[in-house]
């Protein structure tokens, strides 16, 4: 009777595995194909799609689509604006949503609820419905450089970056964050002298390693992943990102040996960076959530 | 409440403007230019000045009509018949194009059925956008259910307690980190009518029976490739916010519920659903407003082809607003979309009021 059961049981668990595993399978598929598909000439790519080979490196394996995509494109400088787009951009609202949040959260101050309540009512307007008007903004905006006042943000990094500093959820995951500290803390070091920039920094700050890791993995995930906006703000090679730079290799006749390599270069960093940190991918994703 | 040691004006207000200044000029400006150049008349660049147009934009957008059309008769009264005995209409333009009707003028067909001996057609003054809120509504309604629906399924299965459940949860939540670009050109070589992965393995399963076909290319099939991706694609997302649903509920209710001897089922209708009330609203809400900004698939895929079947409003809202340069255009129909984004957030705090 026991070793009935006992079979029973590991029978479920197996089948509970292949479930799992068959599932895995789905998600997994077309990443592997990209992956392999990428070291193959493109005539074996095409015919590989009739067999499992299509996710196996088997063949005529060589990184020679790495060399012809970065030959085709300037796809190092596309990347580097990608990280120097998206590096700027989670550092400042990392900084600037913090400090407005710890303004809303601990000081008390004429007009508080009132912007905390704007604020959070932006929430409901999706970037999709603004991006036109922005767009006719942004192409007539001043901005003091160098070479004195020039009009027009068009074809910049900061058009790709200042727009997309500050946004309702990042602020609103401070300030939840910052509701469930103990506000005896911020009180004694006021009582102690120390000023309000000096308690945002020495007190605040230290502690908040959680919330800044959500905001900066969904803030990163955002900018590093942006298509639209970029689409329609950058034509010059020199400052374009990644995901919009993929139109270069669909001109003439698309190599798809070289498209597999470039999406292959984009997306595995951010894979990797993933499952380093797949907890706290996850976590921010739950807080988002719970919270949002 | 507001003790005299934490009253400080200034400070607060230096700390929360720049945050504050900077999503009042990039969010709530531009969101109130939406409305106002939607009245206008505005092109990103234009040697003639911007007129105010009042709502002729939105009537240039919206305008709908049905009109019957008579069969062409012949000298019995008998309605003319073609040689596959379909009955002959007068063509549409007849009317939209005649003074006698100033109300239909430019308008088009969009589509029509038999009634009777007659036929009604529906003409609208902008087609394309028709079809592109048809198709959008439809893909919202048809992604949200699936993907919320799958998505618990997933979190289900995730939240056994076996060993190296966490890989394969960070398997499933995978495809949410990549670009939904990368991933859109990949299913495009999926979906691929001649050397497509999707047609040799459906191939593979039945022993070729199968025909294959163009996927994107054929307007039956085009918008339901674009929904299966974006399911596939953003699943995992709301896998995990029922999953932190999920492990919200107590294991106490659990162990009483098996005390009580109630079978799985039972389990999932009194202890699990009920906890997962507030979740699923929330995830209804996330999916249906990330699926009203459907945007880069399309991009990607079909350019709004075949036919107009995968025309979406944010892609028009881009093809006008940005390729054809129409501000006033693509602003009328980032209005619209707004309206039927807030509907359904007036509709979300509806159903999580408190009771």
């Amino acid at each position: 009777m026991a070793q009935i059961s006992a079979d029973n049981h590991g029978l479920r668990l197996a089948v509970r595995y292949l479930v799992l595993i068959l599932i895995a399978l789905i998600f997994v598929f077309p990443l592997v194909f990209m992956m392999m598909s990428s070291l193959k000439p493109d005539q074996q790519l095409l015919a590989d799609t009739s067999s499992l080979r299509a996710f196996l490196p088997v063949g005529d394996i060589s990184l020679d689509n790495y060399r012809d995509a970065f030959a085709r494109a300037p796809v190092a400088i596309f990347v580097m604006n990608s990280v120097i787009v998206t590096g700027t951009t989670v550092l400042l609202s990392l900084f600037i949503c913090s400090l407005a949040a710890f303004s809303f959260v601990f000081l008390r101050w004429r007009g508080r609820a009132l912007l905390l309540g704007i604020i959070v009512a932006t929430f409901i307007i999706p970037f999709e419905t603004i991006a036109i008007p922005l767009l006719l903004m942004v192409s007539q905006l001043p901005w003091i450089g160098l070479d004195g006042i020039e009009i027009g943000w068009l074809n910049t990094y900061r058009v790709q970056i200042i727009p997309w500093i500050a946004d309702g959820l990042t602020v609103f995951l401070f300030v939840q964050f910052f509701k469930d500290l103990p506000g005896e803390l911020i009180e004694a070091s006021r009582v102690e002298g120390a000023s309000w920039w000096q308690i945002y920094l020495k007190v605040v700050m230290p502690l908040s390693g959680p919330v800044l890791a959500t905001a900066a993995i969904l803030k990163f995930l955002i900018m590093y992943n942006q298509y639209l906006w970029p689409l329609i703000v950058v034509q010059q090679e020199s400052v374009r990102p990644v995901m919009v730079g993929l139109g270069y290799f669909f001109q003439l006749n698309t190599a798809w040996g070289e498209v597999m390599a470039y999406l292959t270069v984009i997306t595995l960093p951010v894979l990797a960076f993933y499952l380093v940190l797949q907890r706290a991918f996850i976590a921010s994703i739950a807080s988002t959530g719970v919270k949002g | 409440m507001a003790s005299k040691l934490t009253q400080s004006n200034g400070a607060g207000w230096a700390f929360a403007l720049p945050g504050f200044g900077l999503i009042a000029i990039f969010i709530v400006l531009p969101f109130f230019f939406a409305f106002a150049l939607s009245l206008t008349n505005q092109r990103l660049i234009s040697p003639n000045p911007t007129e105010f147009v009042g709502f002729e934009n939105y009537r240039d957008l919206m305008g709908l009509a049905v009109i019957t059309l008579e069969p062409e008769r012949d000298a019995d009264g008998n309605a003319i018949r073609d040689e596959d005995g379909e009955i002959a209409y007068p063509r549409v333009r007849t009317i939209t194009r005649s003074d006698d009707f100033p109300e239909y003028r430019g308008m088009r067909e969009w589509f029509r059925w038999q009634s009777g001996e007659n036929a009604r057609v529906v003409i609208a003054a902008d087609v394309v956008f028709m079809k592109a809120l048809r198709n959008t509504l439809l893909f919202v309604l048809v992604v949200a259910p699936v993907q919320a629906t799958i998505a618990l399924g997933l979190a289900l299965l995730i939240n056994q307690k076996i060993r190296g459940i966490n890989i394969f949860r960070t398997i499933y939540f995978m495809p949410v980190v990549v670009s939904i670009v990368v991933v859109s050109l990949l299913w495009r070589f999926i979906y691929d009518g001649s050397d497509g992965l999707l047609n040799n393995i459906l191939a593979g399963l039945t022993f070729g029976l199968f025909e294959p076909r163009d996927w994107l290319g054929e307007t039956s099939t085009a918008l339901g490739a674009i929904m299966a991706m974006s399911v596939w694609q953003g699943v995992g997302f709301h896998m995990v916010i029922w999953l932190s649903g999920l492990q919200t509920i107590s294991p106490t209710l659990y162990e009483a519920a098996e005390i009580e001897g109630a079978n799985k089922r039972q389990i999932f209708r009194y202890v699990t659903w009920p906890g997962l009330r507030n979740t699923a609203v929330l995830v209804l809400i996330v999916i249906t407003m990330q699926a009203f900004a459907l945007f880069a698939q399309v991009d990607v895929m079909t350019q709004g082809g075949p036919l107009d079947s995968t025309q979406s409003l944010v892609f028009q809202t881009v093809d006008r607003g940005y390729r054809k340069q129409d501000i006033s255009g693509g602003s009328v129909i980032s209005v619209v979309l707004f309206l039927i984004v807030l509907c359904i957030s007036l509709l979300q705090r509806w159903l999580t009021r408190d009771r």
